[in-house]
């Protein structure tokens, strides 16, 4: 099963680097939620899979009795999730904004902070 | 129970995180509060407190040597571990001076602005996150303090939404967000080898694993490290977006964040993960020497005030890595002591750049001149801080610089020399950006072209001149002060570096120093 999902993973990650790519604003964004829900993934699947072995501590035990499924993941991938989900919508409103007063969606034509035809430094000392 | 602790920490300890407790609570209160007018007397007293604790804090760690706390009473592999040596918290005590300047300098600039717009939360919510990364002993709370830094200087960044600041944080934004998702990428494989995230536990188990996967590991985070430091072909974000936002802003960006990302660097590949490193050399020369001999390439060519000094923070993150290319204990020493330089000269330029755009009301170069004969006080602040940002004996800027280049000669390899040969050039270079761009707007009578009309300059309400002067003087002067009796720094660093190569210490205080759990 781990295979299956890292090679999920890799689909993932290269589908978002390839919309990462692109000169399009949107098409970047959507490309950062595809990697990082691949890289979400890739820590499910890091945390090995055991199936319908809930980790449950027995009375009387202080240690599970015997192999569980393992919880720590889903921890770091719920902290993940609402941290990327915070930075998309994030990006998201920052791009409508750029849109809205750059008349861009593409970054080649967003040179305001970095102008385009900037005259030669000064050859004086 | 074998994971739980039984009994409660000791107060004292509690002081290890009580720095980010009092950042995040006094963001907290600053962001409930209806009326502002006092907002900034808050902000400014949380971060006194703040620096009262560290320099407890740092005085508890240079007797008794790393301190650590794990959260919510289980043993440290389980639990979530802050540890403080000596590197991260004279970083965090710099980085919450530094904050302490900006807020004070930016009372000059913001008299009229009623500040609702969320300034001093975001400033203290940014250096919650800083302070949080010095301190956390944890990879994945380390992530954490990352993602809660950049949230901050997003909403930095884009204070008062000028359409310039909208494209430079596009930029900022994306390439940070990529940087952070990578990090995160390499945590998950980390997780998935060693089954630990606790920078103690790495350090036991990271011996039996495989080398291979941990070089490839450590050189996914070193892209997503030098992405967030800025080093060389990963620098593009820096230039285009950190002469936006309001000068305040970009003093407190230049000082902190990139810093952040040079000190995960070193964390992780010196202190983690030595043989990858060593594995690694080559790559890290490399990039250390296109970082130091590009960036200052890029001020010369430069005439915008604040891209060229963008620039200048670039450079130092190429020392910085050159440190960790040669690994002796020298050379962290001498990375160490380049970051602290580096975020108290990097702001003091900025606030500096800030006061001469507010009197001539320009942010190109080439449109200003005669401001020596206007303000002679102006000149001096920047002559020294470019001196120190030059390395120039007595300033501060000299003594990491000496290190590294003794650390480079000790090695003696090619590596070594090729590192000594970039870290002069870089200061040649440097020097001549930097007084080229002291020569145009000091020196030459006028702006270019007019001839010897001397500017017309706005004149800074008395108010005004005091905190900006003040603070910019200030800094300043620490900047000489510390370059003129280096050796309690030098001392303290050195001890933090010796904790760096020899993580036994470390191990020890985090609690992970005996047998398996």
């Amino acid at each position: 099963m781990e295979h299956v999902l890292a090679i999920l993973v890799g689909l993932f990650v290269a589908l978002g680097i390839y919309l990462l790519l692109s000169r399009s604003v949107i098409r970047m964004l959507l490309g950062m939620v595809v990697l990082g829900n691949g890289v979400n993934l890739l820590i499910f699947t890091a945390g090995r899979l055991t199936r319908e072995i809930a980790p449950i501590v027995p009375d009387g035990l202080s240690v599970p009795a015997g192999p569980i499924a393992n919880p720590l993941p889903q921890a770091l991938i719920l902290t993940a999730i609402v941290i990327g989900f915070a930075m998309f919508s994030f990006l998201l409103v920052l791009a409508y904004r750029a849109y809205q007063t750059l008349d861009a969606d593409n970054t080649d034509t967003m040179r305001l902070a970095e102008p385009d035809n900037a005259p030669n430094p000064p050859l004086s000392y | 129970m074998d994971g739980m602790q039984q009994t409660a920490t000791i107060i004292a300890d509690w002081i290890v995180v009580l720095p980010l407790v009092l950042a995040l609570m006094g963001a907290a209160a600053l962001v409930m509060r209806r009326s502002s007018t006092s907002s900034a007397v808050l902000a400014i007293c949380v971060v006194l407190t703040i620096i009262a604790c560290e320099i407890a804090l740092l005085l508890r760690v240079s007797f008794a040597g790393p301190l650590s706390m794990t959260m919510g009473n289980w043993l440290p592999p389980f639990g979530i571990s802050f540890a403080a040596d000596a590197f991260g918290v004279v970083f965090a005590l710099t980085a919450a001076l530094v904050t302490l300047a900006v807020l004070v300098y930016a009372q000059g600039e913001r008299a009229s602005n009623d500040g609702r717009d969320g300034f001093h939360a975001l400033v203290l919510l940014l250096l919650a996150g800083v302070t949080g990364s010095f301190l956390t002993g944890d990879l994945f709370n380390l992530y954490v303090w990352f993602e809660v830094m950049l949230i901050a200087s997003f909403g930095l960044i884009v204070l008062g939404g000028s359409p310039a600041q909208l494209d430079g944080a596009v930029k900022y934004g994306f390439l940070n967000f990529l940087a952070t998702t990578l990090f995160l990428l390499s945590l998950g494989l980390i997780y998935g080898l060693l089954g630990t995230l606790n920078m103690a536990d790495i350090l036991r188990v990271a011996p039996d694993a495989n080398p291979a996967a941990l070089t490839g590991i450590a050189a996914l985070l070193l892209l997503a490290f030098g992405m967030k430091a800025a080093a060389f072909p990963l620098n593009a974000w820096l230039p285009a977006s950190y002469h936006t936002p309001p000068v305040v802003i970009s003093a407190l960006m230049a000082g902190l964040l990139t810093k952040v990302g040079a000190y995960a660097l070193l964390r992780v590949l010196i202190l983690l993960l030595p043989s990858s490193r060593e594995v690694l050399e080559p790559v890290l020369v490399v990039i250390a020497v296109a970082t130091l001999l590009t960036a200052p390439l890029g001020a010369i060519a430069e005439t915008n005030l604040r891209r060229a000094l963008g620039f200048l923070v670039i450079g130092g993150i190429g020392a910085v890595v050159a440190g960790i290319a040669i690994g002796s204990h020298t050379a962290v020493a001498g990375a160490g002591f380049y970051i602290v330089h580096a975020m108290l000269t990097m702001t003091a330029l900025y606030l500096v750049a800030g006061l001469i755009e507010r009197m001539t009301g320009e942010t190109d170069s080439r449109r200003m001149g005669g401001l020596y004969a206007a303000s002679a006080p102006l000149s001096i602040l920047f002559f020294v801080l470019m001196l120190a940002a030059a390395g120039v004996p007595p300033l501060l800027g000299f003594w990491p610089k000496l290190l590294l280049l003794q650390a480079g000669l000790e090695q003696g390899d090619w590596g070594g020399i090729a590192l000594v040969v970039a870290l002069i050039l870089n200061a040649v270079l440097t020097l001549i950006a930097v007084s080229r761009l002291w020569a145009h707007m000091f020196w030459r009578d006028g702006m270019e072209g007019s001839g010897a009309e001397p500017q017309p300059l706005v004149v800074l309400s008395r108010n005004e001149a005091w905190l900006r002067y003040g603070t910019a003087g200030v800094l300043t002067a620490a900047v000489v002060a510390l370059g003129l009796w280096p050796n309690g720094l030098l001392e303290i660093i050195g001890t933090g570096a010796f904790d760096m190569i020899d993580p036994s210490r470390y191990v020890s205080a985090v609690g992970l120093a005996g047998g398996t759990p």
